[in-house]
C-alpha cells in the first residue's frame, strides 16, 4: 500500500498538511505533516506534492534500527529508540521525512490516509 | 490562552522602530471576534480624529479571525484595514491566501502598525522573533518581485505580503499583494502601507493554534468538507471559479461595460471563464485550507506572462468595461496591475472614466500629452497602468481616484464618475437591481459589492421592485458576510456552494468553548457594521445621507442596450430605498445611528 500523489492535481491549499497533522499529533499544525508541498511561482507557476514512497532508504541508514514497518506496510521511526541523529532525514530521497523544534525524533507518513480523505481535487491517492 | 487565537499582538511603531508584544485581550476577542472586528474596534479607539491617512497617525492593521489556520473551509481570509485615503472614511479589505493562518502560527492574530519609518523597511516574523528589517534594495520594485526574492532569502515557508510601487507612489487605490495573486485591493490599504515606507511584511509559524474540543471540532470540520466536495455546485466552481460569473453576469445586465455605460458586452464570447480555462489556464491554485479553488493561475502566451486570474472582477474591469475582448489582454493588464500593486477594480474604473472622458471631449491630448485615449485599446490600458503605478502625466490625477479626477476634468464628468464616497464601484452594473444597488450605496467601505451581493434578491422578487423586503435583505446580508471577515473564513462556501450557516455556531463554540449562537454571531456584526458607520461619522464633515447616493448616471440615465436596455433607479426611489433602509436598521433620516441603536449594540462609547 502506498500513497501517491498527482501533482497536476495539487491547488497549494495544504488541508491535506492540516488534517495529517491533526491525526497525528492532534495539533493545528501544518509544519508538524508527514508531506510535503512544493510551490514553484510565478514562474512555471505548478505546485509538486511529495510523499514518502516506503522505499526503505530510512531503514538502511538508522544507527540504532528503530525505523520498523507498521501492518500497512509504512516504515516508522519507533520514538522511544530514536537517537534523534537525523541521517534518516538526510537520506530520504524524496525530502518527506520531517522534524519539529517540540520533538527529538523525527517523524513519517504511516498511511492513516487522512489526507487522502480530505483532499477535495484527487492529488493524493492510495495504491 | 485563548483557544483559537493565536494569543498575540505585534505593535509595531514604524516611527521609533519599536515593536511591543502583548497578550490579546479576551474582551476584544469577545466583543469583537477578529478580523474586521478588531480593525474596526481599533481604527475607532485608537486613530485620532482627523488623522491623516497617510500620515504617521494612521494605523494598518493586519488581522486574522478565530477561524483562521484551522480545520474550517476556506479559512485564510486575512483583514487589512486604515482610514482609507481614498475615502477619508473606514476602509478594511480581505484577502485570501495563507497569510493569516501563518500569522496565527507564529502566536499572533493581530499586528498593528503606527507612524512612518525614515527608511524603507519590512517586517520579519518567524515565531517568537519580531524585527524590522532593511527594505532598501527592495524598494522601487514589483510586488511578484519583491515576493519572490524573499521567498529565496528566507525560505519558501515564509508568506509574505508586500507593496509594489503604487504603495510607494501613494496611488490611492494601490493593493497589498500576496501569494503570487491574491491582494487586499480596496480603498487604498496599499498606499497606507507604501506612506508608512512599509514595503513587506514576512512571516513564518510552527505553533499549534489550541482549540477547546478537540473531537467535536474536527468532527464540524470534517462535515463541512465533505458537504462542499459532494455540492452539486462544486464542478463548475471548481472548472471556472469567479470567472464563471462573467456569462450570467452578462444575462442580467450587470456586466460594466464602457465606463458603465451599458450593463452587458457584446464581445463577451472571448471574455467567458471557459474560454479562459481552455486557453490560458495552467493550474487550480487555492486559499488556505480551500476545498473549492476560485484561484485560476493562468500563463499568456502572448505576452508570456503568468498571472493568477483573470477572476471575475478583473476580466469585468480590464476586459468589457474598458471594451477589451482579448482574454489574454486582459491577463497582461492583470499581471501589470499586480506587479505594480494597484487594484484591478478600481483601475479599470479610473481608467475607462478617463476613455469616456477623452471620446466626449473633456479630455483631449493635450491632458495625455498625445495619448490617445479610446474604449477597446489595450495599449492605451497597459500605458495608463503604468503611468498611474508611476504617477506621470494624466496617471497622477487618476491615480487619485474617479472622484478626484471628475473634478480635475470638469466639464459633466461628475455624472459619470463612478464611485460611492470616493471608492470607485466594482462589479455589477445595478440600473436594474435596486437591491444591489442599495448594496452599493451603503457599503461601509464606499462601492463595493461583497459587503452584500443582492443582486440574487433582485432576481428572486422581480427586478424592478423597491420594497422593504429588498432593504432588509441587504442588511441581513451585511451581517452575514462581514461577519465571515470576522471569523477569518471564506464566505464562498457558502455564497456558491450552499454551505447551511448552522455549521459556524457549534464550530465557533468547539474551537472558542464560548457558547454563541448564531443570533449571536450576527449581533456582534451589526456591532461591527454600526461602529464602521460612525467612524464615517466621526472622519467625514458633514456625512450623512448625501454620501450614500450613487452616481448620477445610476438614476438619471436609461440602460441604451442588453436585457436591461431602458432601465433605471429613479432618483425618489433611490430616497425610498434609503428611507427603507435607515428605517429598519435604526438610523435617523441622515443615515446616522440613532443613540438607542448603538446602545442595544454595545457602543456607548461611540459620540453622537
Amino acid at each position: 500500500m502506498y500513497l501517491r500523489a498527482d501533482s497536476s492535481k495539487c491547488t497549494g491549499c495544504r488541508l491535506c498538511q492540516l488534517a495529517c497533522a491533526l491525526y497525528r499529533f492532534q495539533e493545528n499544525n501544518p509544519k508538524k505533516s508527514c508531506l510535503a508541498i512544493v510551490p514553484d511561482f510565478p514562474d512555471p507557476g505548478v505546485f509538486e506534492v511529495r510523499t514518502c514512497t516506503q522505499c526503505g532508504d530510512c531503514v538502511e541508514v538508522c544507527p540504532v534500527e528503530c525505523i520498523l514497518q507498521n501492518e500497512k506496510g509504512a516504515y516508522y521511526i519507533d520514538r522511544d529508540e530514536c537517537i534523534g541523529c537525523l541521517d534518516c532525514v538526510d537520506a530520504c530521497p524524496e525530502d518527506v521525512i520531517f522534524t519539529h523544534a517540540d520533538y527529538e525524533a523525527p517523524f513519517e507518513c504511516d498511511l492513516c490516509e487522512e489526507c487522502v480523505h480530505f483532499c477535495a481535487y484527487g492529488a493524493l491517492y492510495i495504491e | 490562552m485563548l483557544s483559537g487565537y493565536g494569543g498575540q499582538v505585534l505593535r509595531v511603531n514604524l516611527t521609533d522602530r519599536t515593536i511591543e508584544k502583548t497578550e490579546l485581550d479576551p474582551e476584544l476577542a469577545k466583543d469583537y471576534l477578529g478580523g474586521r472586528g478588531f480593525a474596526a474596534k481599533i481604527l475607532y479607539s485608537e486613530v485620532e480624529k482627523g488623522a491623516d491617512p497617510l500620515g504617521g497617525g494612521n494605523k494598518l492593521i493586519v488581522a486574522a479571525g478565530p477561524l483562521s489556520g484551522l480545520l474550517i473551509p476556506g479559512a485564510g481570509k486575512t483583514t487589512f484595514a486604515a482610514k482609507s485615503p481614498a475615502t477619508g472614511g473606514y476602509a478594511d479589505s480581505n484577502m485570501g491566501g495563507l497569510l493569516c493562518a501563518e500569522m496565527k502560527y507564529a502566536g499572533y492574530d493581530l499586528i498593528i502598525f503606527e507612524g512612518i519609518s525614515s527608511e524603507p523597511a519590512y517586517l520579519f516574523i518567524d515565531d517568537d522573533t519580531a524585527e524590522l528589517r532593511d527594505a532598501k534594495p527592495y524598494w522601487g520594485q514589483g510586488c511578484i518581485t519583491v515576493e519572490t526574492a524573499l521567498k529565496k532569502e528566507l525560505g519558501e515557508d515564509f508568506q509574505i505580503a508586500t507593496v509594489g510601487p503604487g504603495g510607494e507612489n501613494l496611488v490611492k487605490f494601490a493593493c497589498i499583494s500576496h501569494d503570487f495573486g491574491r491582494q487586499a485591493g480596496r480603498a487604498g490599504v496599499g498606499a497606507v502601507m507604501g506612506s508608512k515606507k512599509l514595503k513587506a511584511i514576512a512571516v513564518h509559524g510552527t505553533k499549534d493554534i489550541p482549540v477547546a474540543d478537540m473531537e467535536e471540532f474536527r468532527r464540524i470540520g470534517r462535515e463541512m468538507y465533505d458537504y462542499c466536495r459532494a455540492s452539486d455546485g462544486w464542478e463548475v466552481w471548481y472548472r471556472l471559479g469567479t470567472a464563471g460569473v462573467n456569462v450570467p453576469s452578462n444575462e442580467w445586465g450587470s456586466f460594466p461595460t464602457r465606463n458603465f455605460q451599458s450593463g452587458y458586452f457584446e464581445e463577451i464570447e472571448t471574455l467567458t471563464g471557459e474560454v479562459m480555462r481552455e486557453t490560458i489556464v495552467i493550474t487550480d491554485k487555492a486559499c488556505f485550507a480551500c476545498p473549492c479553488a476560485c484561484g485560476k493561475y493562468s500563463y499568456s502566451k502572448k505576452w508570456d506572462i503568468h498571472v493568477e486570474g483573470p477572476e471575475y472582477e478583473t476580466t469585468a474591469f480590464l476586459g468589457a468595461n474598458v471594451a477589451v475582448s482579448d482574454i489574454e489582454d486582459v491577463a497582461y493588464a492583470n499581471h501589470l496591475c499586480d506587479e505594480l500593486g494597484i487594484d484591478t477594480i478600481s483601475a479599470g474604473n479610473v481608467i475607462a472614466f478617463a476613455m469616456e472622458c477623452f471620446e466626449r471631449g473633456i479630455i483631449t491630448g493635450e491632458d495625455t500629452r498625445g495619448l490617445g485615449l479610446s474604449f477597446g485599446d489595450s495599449e492605451a490600458v497597459f500605458e495608463l497602468i503604468e503611468k498611474i503605478a508611476r504617477r506621470e502625466g494624466i496617471g497622477d490625477v487618476l491615480a487619485e481616484g474617479v472622484k478626484h479626477a471628475a473634478e480635475v476634468f470638469g466639464g459633466d464628468s461628475a455624472d459619470f464618475a463612478m464611485h460611492i464616497k470616493g471608492l470607485e464601484i466594482s462589479g455589477y452594473e445595478s440600473r436594474n437591481a435596486p437591491a444591489m444597488m442599495l448594496a452599493y450605496m451603503t457599503a461601509d467601505v464606499g462601492g463595493h459589492h461583497n459587503r452584500a451581493w443582492a443582486i440574487t434578491y433582485d432576481i428572486e422578487v422581480g427586478r424592478d421592485a423597491i420594497t422593504e423586503y429588498k432593504a432588509a435583505q441587504v442588511i441581513e446580508l451585511q451581517h452575514v458576510r462581514p461577519l465571515m471577515d470576522c471569523l477569518g473564513a471564506c464566505r464562498l462556501q457558502w455564497v456558491e456552494l450552499g454551505m447551511p450557516l448552522d455549521y459556524y455556531a457549534p464550530a465557533m463554540k468547539a474551537i472558542t468553548g464560548l457558547d454563541r449562537s448564531w443570533e449571536d454571531l450576527l449581533h456582534i456584526s451589526e456591532r461591527v457594521w454600526n461602529l464602521t458607520r460612525a467612524f464615517w461619522a466621526r472622519e467625514v464633515e458633514g456625512f450623512g445621507r448625501e454620501w450614500d447616493y450613487p452616481p448620477p448616471r445610476w438614476y438619471t440615465e436609461p440602460v441604451p442596450t442588453g436585457p436591461t436596455k431602458g432601465k433605471f433607479v429613479a432618483r425618489e426611489d433611490v430616497e425610498k430605498l434609503l428611507d427603507m433602509y435607515y428605517n429598519q436598521r435604526g438610523w435617523d433620516t441622515n443615515g446616522i445611528p440613532s443613540r438607542e441603536k448603538l446602545e442595544e449594540l454595545g457602543l456607548d462609547f461611540v459620540a453622537t
